[in-house]
């Protein structure tokens, strides 16, 4: 959990692994893991809110929420 | 970037235009053996990047190999314009009967380039030129024509060049542009260009300055060891060295350049002419600034937070100032998200420490809201860098 943006996947919904957001994002929030997409938490306060995540997860995994 | 004469030299050769024999060396055993091969009477010049070394005591005259040596000895022992000196030009003395001046810079009023070429050439020809009928020729280059041959003989002309003169030197100023073009030189003067006893010219000295925005263009130079350097005419102090660091962290934006002060403000300020204004607002309502700095181009939370870190870490800052003109480039919220981290990694409470922030630009509306709930006075854009100034330096002072 970053100081001002959390950024979190929702497990359940991001099952296949589709790397569409580790693809989008342009500050690195994600990284795969296992086979797994995860969130970089170093990384999160750098959230630009761009969206380009949310507008690419086709299920809706991602989940942005600011901390102020 | 200014280069050394003998780098200067260097591009000099490789665009054709004669340079004195001779070689850089940095000890007084290699200036004897040069002085050797060079055979007769030898000059050593200090390698400084400052003009008016002549007149310190950093051009001399030796008359043997053992004299090159014991002269290079006491100017590598000492200072030249309060400059150490680590390395001298050894080259053959010239039988000058003439010196004159030829030189191009960027005329910053026509946005052209300009050539100049005087009848006086050497020391002082700054004050000379100013004179009233001081005989310089100025010629303002269309860039997309170049210098064409008919006005490189009409600057030999002027210069006094006749006959088989007349072709020399043209070449010589066909090829100082020749050689701001190929190197992307922001100035490139010969002080003086000299008129040898058996007629030929020769660049004597040279100066030459590198446009540091397109050094990344100019990896030539490193093969001919000419590498990117910042000169501040003294070693960079830790602080400095720590902040280009971070600058080098990420590509994205900057958040750098650091410049250490004697001080009790920390700045954070965007860089140029309104971190000036911040100086001297800073200086006005009685604090000091600590440092220079630059951030811009949106540089990341990361790198901001570096750099708050490294200024706050600095003994005696006692007050943190992040003061900017309006940033139309760099997200208002993601600075202020990097200056609390940053505050916050040092251990210090952003509600208790002084610390404004006066930063307009895109998503300050974000920014302002960060800044609340961290208990961090802000200015908004109606209000003046000066009146964040006095604001930070009088919470200081309670």
């Amino acid at each position: 959990m970053g100081l001002f943006v959390t950024v979190k996947l929702n497990p359940e919904r991001c099952q296949d692994g589709c790397q569409a957001c580790l693809d989008v994002c342009p500050v690195n929030i994600f990284k795969l893991e296992g086979g797994k997409v995860k969130v970089v938490a170093e990384n999160e306060d750098e959230c630009t809110f761009c969206e380009l995540c949310l507008e690419r997860c086709k299920n809706k995994s991602v989940e942005i929420i600011k901390n102020y | 970037m200014r280069l050394y004469e003998y780098e200067g030299k260097i591009l000099a050769q490789k665009v054709g235009i004669p340079i004195p024999a001779g070689k850089m060396v940095d000890s007084p055993e290699a200036a004897r053996e040069v002085a050797r091969d060079l055979k007769g009477e030898v000059v050593i010049k200090a390698q400084i990047l400052l003009g008016g070394r002549g007149k310190a005591g950093g051009v001399k005259f030796a008359r043997d190999p053992e004299e090159a040596e014991r002269l290079t000895r006491e100017m590598l022992a000492g200072k030249i314009r309060d400059r150490k000196v680590e390395k001298v030009l050894v080259e053959k003395k010239l039988e000058i009967i003439e010196e004159m001046y030829l030189g191009i810079t960027i005329d910053e009023i026509k946005k052209r380039m300009i050539l100049l070429a005087g009848r006086t050439g050497g020391v002082e020809v700054e004050a000379i030129a100013q004179k009233p009928g001081a005989g310089f020729a100025r010629f303002h280059v269309d860039p997309f024509i170049g210098v064409p041959g008919f006005r490189a003989k009409e600057l030999a002309k002027h210069l006094g060049a006749a006959d088989k003169g007349l072709g020399a030197l043209s070449n010589i100023v066909s090829r100082l542009y020749g050689l701001t073009q190929k190197f992307d030189a922001s100035v490139a003067e010969i002080n003086p260009l000299v008129k040898t006893k058996n007629g030929s010219y020769l660049a004597a000295d040279c100066r030459v300055e590198i446009d540091d925005d397109a050094l990344f263009r100019q990896k030539e130079l490193e093969s001919f060891g000419i590498f990117p350097r910042e000169e501040r005419g003294r070693e960079p102090t830790e602080l400095e060295r720590k902040g280009a660091e971070i600058d080098r962290v990420d590509h994205r934006g900057v958040a750098g350049r650091v410049v250490e002060f004697e001080g009790d403000t920390g700045l954070i300020i965007g860089g140029g002419g309104a971190s000036l204004t911040v100086f001297d607002a800073i200086l006005k309502y009685g604090g000091k600034p600590a440092n220079y700095c630059e951030i811009g181009g949106n540089p990341t939370v990361k790198k901001v937070q570096l750099l708050t870190e490294l200024i706050l870490s600095k003994p005696g800052v006692k007050r943190l100032a992040v003061i900017t003109n309006v940033l139309s480039n760099t997200r208002v919220d993601l600075v202020a998200r990097g200056v609390i981290k940053g505050m916050l990694n040092r251990g210090i409470d952003p509600k208790k420490f002084p610390v404004v922030f006066r930063v307009p630009g895109a998503w300050e509306d974000e920014g302002f809201k960060i800044l609340n709930k961290y208990g961090i006075k802000y200015f908004e854009r109606a209000h003046t860098m000066d009146e964040a100034a006095k604001y930070v330096v009088e919470m200081g002072k309670s």
